[in-house]
């Protein structure tokens, strides 16, 4: 199939960027679409020109490394589907595709396609763990865990980090990656201990970041695992709640 | 002639590990904080071992050359982690666990360094579970466990499909929690190019920060390395795009003894190749062969699609050549076994490529509920990459390359030949032999990184207190400084006309033709050839646009492509000095009249440790010899 690529182009941080149209001619349908941009970059460097600068690594849906907006839908518009597992087959001869960078004040560019999703990393580290070091583990049976609840927590922790759902927003929000998250863990006995001081703290970090959630859904709608809004509510009252209770009594039953 | 130390404690095998800790020195609390440490990779092995160290006091610097620490490969592994656990009562131990190790292995692993890896396999449980991975329970509430090849025990603990990747967010976010508290500097988009060495010693290493394009030095008192393995040097593998062997391959050039590079493991399911830019190959987890039945029509010339095949004419090939194992034979033979029906033109798909994995029998008797729920997230991402439906029509598999037993020599300290350096994970080559058994590379990533090295890094540390690391104002740091910096402006500087990946694309074909799933003496010579030429070409007519002080991934990857060139001609030296067939290791002119691996216990039974004698110059091949004390060598069988 023929292509016309419409692609941001950006040589680093801070410095002016613009649109560039290519021609992409006999891509295979079954070709995936960061294979498309591979052939189209080999192309490039054939002619001596620069290849459009992108994240991707696994190629498997699971690292988070790629993403990009793809006619104005983050991983475009296959639900549940990162960038990288999207087929040249879902998109029809002649089209024209527009490719660009996560769009979000947060997320600044780093070059053409890549952005610095860093703050995910400052998020997590303001509380997204359970403080427990290595070594003197109890035996993991002594902890029985209701399997509806094991199956909550890991639907919520399948999150892959890719910061499609910041892209999606109009606000630019990092509500849905972070309270996945606190989903992940707040939902586990393991994590009861640190729960409230951890979802402040990771909420508080975010708003360093990205902006408010106004409901609007487009995160869960772009999520390339499906990572449900309804973690968002769980966030919600948590986070009212880490501002109401007496963390002193925690120990009490 | 240089001789090899395992330093393998002395004793029974079940109390060399307790009476090792015990003898080894300490480093008192309060003077850890006195100790630099520098990790590369942030992967299970990398990532564990970081937040170890972190939280025992050390003043830790780790690198990785994603934004960030967690897209790590190990985030892709997909089936589960093995632990002697015995949850299930079936008759596990940790000496059945290691048994199947070393047996997996085909006996040319160090029953040491198995036997500590299956005696804290249950600790790493208990702790991963402490840390909120969220794995997968039965209904009582307890941990559920599933079989894995090669062992006729359950086993593997597993969170759904995405067991690799609970595991490393698990590490991950461990290490989150020391970098916060200042433990632990990460340095993210920046790539380790050299290894430096003082007197004999690691001093630290040298990086490029992948999106300025400043190369920095770091020196510490130890330098760990965790930077997984080297399958992309068939350029089609199961790896990552990134996966590379700089890191190592860079040590071993700087006095690190490279062992068995040949030992690579072609897994028995994956999506076969469809086309001829295919950037990569997509696992289907070994977890799939509990439910799956593997099959191919037993006339060759059957074209009728896989529904419309009568049960009998088809050809269950794994459960009737190996029936005590069946369909959960181990990869390497599970891998010769497809290659044979392929060869016999039984093949199957458009190319005739693959074998048929089929799930009806097990939808039919469990449901399609319970199948969605264990494999859900796989049979998805079939159906994304070949637009067919799993749970409809069988998956069509192919064996590819996976995983790499070779590595960097160490010892049972984890220590390579050059104090102070060290390798840990699939960067090693210590664990499994000449083939790994299925959910054990999560296993040994972690060991090693939270129970192993943790431990045996003491007993060198502890002679270097209030020594301060050498200045990376030294010329030793400022002279890899600039061989790093010139080999980048060669690269950009040839302006050739050919691509990067079109040479990588071309040492894959080789290297997959002549060192893959069957190796001869004629076609290794005759690699032997082709890969030098292939090089010299590459430094003089590969193009790589862009420039050195911005983002250039093209730069990054002919940097790393070039060093696949030397450890292609190495792995074929070693495959052609190996005189027999072992595990991934297959040589054509060693095998049963079966078909079997051969093993020559008389001669080969040793790892072959590879010495750098400079560029251009053949290595110095060193034997550690390998004996078995506790497991009896046998011919392996799994019928």
């Amino acid at each position: 199939m023929d292509l016309t690529l419409k692609v941001w182009r950006q040589d680093g941080p801070g410095k002016p960027g613009e649109f560039k149209e290519y021609e992409a001619k006999g891509i295979s349908s079954e070709a995936s679409f960061l294979e498309m941009l591979d052939t189209v970059n080999e192309r490039l460097v054939e002619a001596g020109d620069v290849p459009i600068e992108f994240d991707h690594d696994c190629r498997e849906g699971i690292c988070g490394m790629c993403g990009v907006m793809i006619n104005g839908h983050p991983h475009g518009d296959q639900k549940g589907t990162a960038t990288c597992q999207l087929h040249m087959r879902k998109f029809n001869d002649g089209d024209r595709i527009v490719i660009e960078p996560w769009r979000a004040t947060g997320l600044p560019v780093v070059r053409d396609l890549i952005v610095d999703r860093s703050p995910l990393d400052r998020i997590i580290e303001a509380g997204g763990y359970i403080s427990v070091n290595t070594g003197g583990a109890p035996d993991a049976n002594l902890i029985p865990i209701p399997k509806p609840a094991a199956e909550a927590s890991m639907d919520a922790a399948a999150c892959i980090g890719c910061a499609a759902c910041i892209a999606a927003c109009p606000n630019s929000a990092g509500q849905l990656f972070t309270s996945a998250k606190l989903a992940h863990l707040n939902l586990l006995p393991q994590g009861q201990p640190e729960r409230y001081k951890r979802t402040a703290a990771m909420v508080e970090k975010m708003e360093e970041f990205f902006g408010s959630c106004t409901n609007h859904g487009e995160c869960e709608e772009a999520c390339p695992k499906s990572i449900s809004i309804d973690n968002i509510a769980l966030m919600n009252r948590d986070y009212m709640m880490a501002k109401l209770k007496d963390r002193r009594k925690f120990g009490q039953r | 002639m240089t001789t090899l130390d395992a330093k393998v404690p002395a004793g029974p095998i079940q109390d060399k590990w307790t009476s090792h800790r015990f003898d080894s020195k300490l480093v008192n609390p309060a003077n850890k904080r006195k100790y630099e440490i520098i990790i590369i990779g942030t992967g299970l092995a990398g990532a564990s071992a970081a937040a170890s160290f972190g939280e025992m006091g050390y003043k830790v610097r780790v690198f990785t050359y994603h934004d960030s620490p967690r897209r790590a490969h190990s985030i892709a592994a997909q089936g589960g982690i093995n632990a002697a656990k015995n949850y299930t009562n079936d008759g596990d131990s940790i000496f059945r666990l290691f048994y199947d190790t070393v047996k997996g292995g085909d006996y040319r692993s160090r029953e040491a360094n198995v036997y500590r890896l299956a005696e804290v396999a249950n600790e790493i449980i208990d702790q991963c579970t402490a840390q909120g991975v969220p794995f997968a329970r039965e209904y009582g509430g307890l941990l559920d466990n599933r079989s894995f090849g090669g062992a006729q025990v359950s086993r593997t603990f597993y969170a759904r499909g995405q067991t690799g990747q609970q595991l490393l967010l698990g590490a991950y976010q461990a290490l989150a929690r020391q970098i916060a508290l200042g433990n632990v500097t990460l340095y993210n988009r920046s790539e380790m190019l050299e290894v430096v060495t003082h007197e004999g010693r690691a001093a630290g290493v040298v990086v490029r920060d992948m999106v300025s394009g400043e190369i920095s030095s770091h020196s510490a008192h130890a330098v760990v390395l965790a930077t997984g393995g080297y399958s992309n040097v068939f350029f089609l593998s199961t790896n990552a795009m990134a996966c590379n062997t700089t890191a190592i391959w860079r040590a071993h050039r700087k006095g690190a003894h490279f062992a068995n590079p040949c030992f690579t493991q072609i897994h028995p399911t994956c999506i076969p190749v469809h086309d001829e830019f295919q950037s990569k190959l997509t696992l289907m987890s070994e977890s799939l062969r509990n439910d799956g039945r593997i099959w191919v029509p037993i006339n060759p010339d059957d074209t009728r699609p896989a529904n419309d095949i009568p049960e009998d004419e088809r050809d269950y090939y794994l459960e009737r050549i190996y029936p005590s194992f069946g369909n959960l034979a181990p990869r390497d033979v599970a891998s010769r076994a497809a290659m044979r029906m392929i060869d016999e033109n039984r093949g199957i798909g458009p190319l005739k490529n693959g074998v048929y994995l089929d799930f009806a029998e097990a939808i039919g008797r469990l449901g399609k509920d319970v199948i969605e729920a264990r494999y859900g997230n796989l049979f998805e991402m079939y159906e994304r990459i070949t637009d067919e439906d799993p749970y409809v029509v069988p998956m069509r598999i192919y064996p590819a390359p996976h995983y790499t037993m070779g590595g960097l020599w160490v010892d049972y300290n984890l220590m390579t030949n050059v104090p102070g350096l060290y390798a840990i994970g699939e960067a090693n080559f210590s664990d499994h032999g000449a083939n790994r058994l299925g959910a054990s590379a999560l296993m040994q990533g972690l060991a090693d990184g939270y129970f192993v090295l943790p431990y045996t890094i003491a007993d060198y540390l502890v002679d270097y207190l209030n020594v301060a690391p050498v200045s990376t104002d030294h010329e030793v740091f400022k002279d890899s400084e600039r061989e790093v910096d010139e080999r980048m402006k060669k690269l950009l500087s040839i302006n050739g006309m050919r691509t990067v990946d079109s040479f990588h694309r071309e040492l894959g074909n080789i290297m997959i033709e002549h060192c893959g799933l069957a190796r001869s003496k004629a076609g290794l010579e005759k690699a032997l050839v082709q890969i030098p030429a292939l090089r010299e070409e590459f430094w003089k007519n590969v193009r790589v646009t862009g420039t050195e002080d911005s983002y250039n991934s093209e730069l990054a990857k002919a940097a790393r492509v070039a060093d696949f060139f030397e450890l292609a001609e190495l792995m074929c030296r070693d495959a052609l000095e190996r005189e027999e067939s072992c595990g991934g290791h297959f040589r054509v002119e060693h095998q049963t009249d079966e078909g079997e691996a051969q093993r020559d216990d008389v001669n080969q039974a040793h790892s072959s440790a590879w010495e750098w004698n400079g560029y251009g110059q053949a290595q110095t091949h060193i034997k550690e010899p390998l004996e078995f004390e506790y497991v009896a060598l046998a011919q392996r069988s799994y019928k």
